[in-house]
């Protein structure tokens, strides 16, 4: 009976111990996954969740890199914990035809069904039209040139400029195309880089399925569609409007 | 009065490198494992073109880009988070297992693990200033921690122990640069040396809980001869786990049965009797029975 007590003791205190530990544990994995959501994987990532769970933080996506570009976050920083990330202001995605970083990861936290670089959705370039030297009426367009997908990811697009005669020529980020590799954030010449990559969901929004939208191919109309009848001519009022059809009931 | 030592010990107590043998042995183990990491991921160390050396860390690797290796309690975290994994990084956990399960599970911490360069520094200092204990923690609680981290795996959906692993950190900040890991090694350091003896590695790590688990079906052991061991305690007063050296328990089974022995070999160079020694568990039985009839008759 003695035994059985204390036995029964013993568990219940390292239970309570176990738990006061565990939430406090649990604490911090919480504000460890939540650290800075700005990361920026490397090819074939899984979303964030899934790639939180299945890196296991080994490294060999970082050994395997050729422009050594991806990183493991250290304890501390303002990266979740251990996994790899790249800074494309100093070092972008070179976008390996072979994508090697994929094919390194040993759990499939990088997908291995990624086999064409520019199917890689690693983030979206962003551009800050207010401190893009195109904007400003200058000829740069630096970003669509070193863009390794130009012309699908970044297109150089005219632009009406206020009152002259001569538009601006700027560039614009098609989302359908862009990577997110960040050579364009390296070549930008801008003291900071007028142009960014973001993961994706931070910056991108959704129309919602309920809207139709005329010629712009998916989203046709493609119910019958009739406009209105035009009024009959009896309806249309045979004085002419202005104040004078509003006094005239007095 | 050497003669008369010689005369009374049946076995001579070795001397010089000799007697630091496995200790020599641990070291370069855990110093060229750590250089094999950092050589592949800083020079390039590689087999043949493309073939890297040893590449990863101790979470997951690759040696000579065909033999795949995993931590198995870490693919464990990750298999409770609910996620599948990719066949190579099973293959890996397996072969770890595998390994460790023949040679002991908590070979790992003694012969691999590089937080035990920091423990094993701390209890050594902590020896020479004669540092005595704060308090008194149940050397069960590791096994407690591994519970918890397998739940949290779980519920968080992320692999709990690798999130704040300081054996991950550490391994981590030395081949692929430094951060703030160096605080919680520091951390362990002073805990070791100024709170608690054998404080991380004898408590609370839950890896090291996890291996002990697989040690115990190990049969890599450190061998028990009853008949010549003279109760001296020279063993326990070296062992990091010296409840694992329970004499009674060991004049039973004949061997260092319990899991969280980690085969570090302390004690087997400083038995004065020669009483322990590495062998393997088929073996111990044949060498007990061999022994037996001769020395008590």
């Amino acid at each position: 009976m003695h035994n059985r007590r204390e036995f029964l003791q013993r568990m219940t205190q390292g239970a309570a111990l176990a738990g006061t530990g565990g939430l406090l544990w649990a604490y911090l994995l919480r504000q460890e996954v939540r650290a800075q959501p700005f990361a920026l994987r490397p090819p074939g990532a899984l979303a964030e969740a899934d790639f939180n769970a299945t890196c296991i933080k080994c490294g060999q996506c970082v050994n395997a890199c050729p422009p050594h570009i991806l990183n493991l976050a250290t304890a501390g920083g303002s990266l979740p914990i251990g996994m790899p990330a790249y800074e494309p202001r100093t070092g972008p995605c070179v976008m390996c035809p072979d994508i090697p970083c994929v094919k390194n990861c040993p759990t499939g936290a990088l997908n291995p069904g990624l086999t064409n670089i520019a199917d890689a959705r690693m983030g979206l370039a962003v551009i800050d039209s207010e401190n893009c030297l195109s904007w400003k009426g200058l000829r740069c367009e630096i970003c669509h040139r070193d863009c390794p997908l130009k012309g699908k990811a970044i297109t150089v697009d005219p632009h009406p400029r206020l009152t002259s005669k001569h538009a601006v020529f700027v560039p614009v980020v098609h989302s359908d195309a862009c990577t997110g590799c960040g050579i364009c954030v390296k070549a930008c010449p801008t003291a900071e880089p007028a142009i960014r990559i973001l993961p994706a969901r931070l910056v991108q929004g959704k129309i919602g399925d309920h809207y139709r939208l005329n010629g712009t191919g998916e989203t046709a109309i493609t119910q019958d569609f009739k406009p209105a009848p035009p009024p009959p001519p009896e309806a249309i009022p045979a004085k002419p409007g202005g104040l004078d059809v509003l006094n005239s009931g007095l | 009065m050497s003669m008369a030592r010689t005369t009374v010990s049946i076995h001579p107590v070795p001397t010089g490198l000799w007697a630091w043998r496995y200790l020599i042995l641990r070291r370069l183990s855990q110093f060229g494992l750590l250089l094999l990491f950092f050589g592949t991921a800083h020079w390039g160390w590689a087999l043949t073109e493309g073939t890297s050396l040893l590449s990863g860390n101790l979470s997951a690797s690759e040696f000579i880009g065909l033999i795949p290796m995993a931590d198995p309690f870490a693919v464990l975290q990750i298999f409770l988070t609910g996620h599948m994994l990719q066949t190579k990084v099973i293959l890996g956990a397996a072969i770890v297992l595998g390994f460790y399960l023949l040679v002991g599970g908590r070979v790992f911490c003694a012969w691999v693990c590089p937080v035990n360069l920091v423990t094993d520094l701390a209890g050594w200092l902590r020896n020479r200033l004669d540092i005595h204990p704060l308090f008194h923690l149940s050397r069960q609680i590791r096994y407690w921690v591994l519970g918890v981290a397998l739940v949290l795996s779980a519920i968080s959906g992320v692999a709990a122990f690798e999130w704040v692993s300081p054996v991950g950190m550490m391994h981590r900040e030395i081949i692929f640069g430094l951060g703030l890991g160096i605080l919680a090694l520091l951390a362990i350091f002073l805990f070791d040396l100024l709170t608690l003896k054998h404080g991380w590695c004898g408590h609370l790590c839950p890896l090291g809980a996890f291996y002990s688990l697989l040690g115990r079906t190990a049969p890599l052991r450190v061998r028990f001869d009853k008949s010549t061991c003279t109760r001296c305690g020279e063993c326990a007063r070296v062992c990091p786990e010296p409840q694992v050296l329970d004499l009674k328990r060991l004049a039973t089974v004949g061997f260092v049965s319990a899991g969280e022995c980690s085969n570090c070999g302390r004690c087997t160079p400083i038995c004065p009797e020669g009483s322990l020694a590495f062998d393997f568990r088929p073996l111990i039985a044949r060498h007990n029975a061999a022994l037996e009839p001769r020395r008590t008759t």
